[in-house]
């Protein structure tokens, strides 16, 4: 069955889409590959893809994310050139997401080392101690 | 290998994480695949056919919109597959096939009504909370089996 699959870098990774479209053109997959500003679309064989895609990976563990697509690249009931121009639904999430990827390619990076404890966040002053503060004064 | 369907069920984050970490993630692209990729296609451009609505009535009644039970025939059988859940709240964005409140709120509903082991999270927003965040994730997933 033919499946597709975004790869995408995180902003902070050193790995560019071009760099992973060219790692595709010139591996002994056959594949259809799509770059794009966030990362790449690849599609292909699910068993094809799946082994391209533990590849890629290995060129940035922590900073290229996989994620599954419904609708092959370029298909004219999603593509923006045939649609009238405009962002496809699919991308908000991709967008929104994207901005937490530093973030979490940085803790996923720092998995095994010893983080620092994490800071409690800060409670309001509970009512109960507002009231003895009010006695006291 | 356990299958574990991520809310929202479009994350990029979520379904990359249970991937990565060895497990199924049940996300709606490939139920979107599925009907948008067959050979024929009885209802074009989507191939949404009338019968998608109606395999919706199985998690929704018949005077509920017929975009939830549109989007429930897609969602609805992930759930029925699903062996864990991770449900991060109060996600901030979501459009396209999850972008129903109200589909939303009964997916949220039917996870937590199927008993499944359900990890409840919030988007991070600094560096503690991401550590805190894939730390939390990588315990749930190792504690199935």
């Amino acid at each position: 069955m033919l499946v597709t699959k975004y790869v995408i870098t995180s902003t902070e990774s050193n790995i560019l889409p071009s760099d992973i479209a060219m790692k595709i053109y010139g591996s002994k997959y056959d594949v259809r590959v799509k770059e794009t500003c966030f990362g790449v679309i690849v599609n292909g064989e699910e068993e094809v893809i799946n082994s391209l895609v533990k590849e890629i990976r290995d060129l940035d563990p922590a900073g290229i994310f996989i994620k599954d697509r419904g609708f092959p690249p370029g298909d004219p009931r999603r593509c923006r050139g045939r649609r009238g121009g405009g962002a496809r639904p699919g991308f908000y999430m991709i967008e929104s997401e994207s901005k937490m990827l530093p973030m979490i390619s940085r803790a996923l990076a720092s998995e095994g080392k010893e983080a620092g404890a994490i800071p409690e966040k800060k409670k309001p002053l509970p009512i109960k101690r507002l009231e003895e503060i009010v006695k006291e004064g | 290998m356990a299958k574990v369907i991520v809310y929202p069920p479009t994350s990029m984050i979520l379904s990359d994480l249970v991937e990565r970490m060895g497990h199924k993630a049940l996300v709606v692209p490939e139920a979107v695949r599925k009907l948008v990729t067959q050979n024929e296609i009885d209802s074009p451009p989507l191939n949404v056919t009338p019968e998608e609505p109606k395999k919706g009535l199985r998690y929704a009644a018949v005077d509920v919109p017929s975009g939830v039970r549109g989007r429930m025939a897609l969602i609805g059988p992930l759930i029925e597959e699903a062996e864990a859940a991770i449900i991060v709240g109060d996600p901030g964005c979501l459009t396209g096939c999850a972008g129903c409140s109200r589909t939303n709120e009964l997916v949220r509903l039917l996870i937590r009504t199927k008993g499944v082991p359900i990890l409840d999270l919030a988007y991070p927003t600094d560096d503690a909370e991401a550590r805190d965040f894939v730390q939390k994730i990588r315990t749930f997933l190792e504690g199935l089996k």
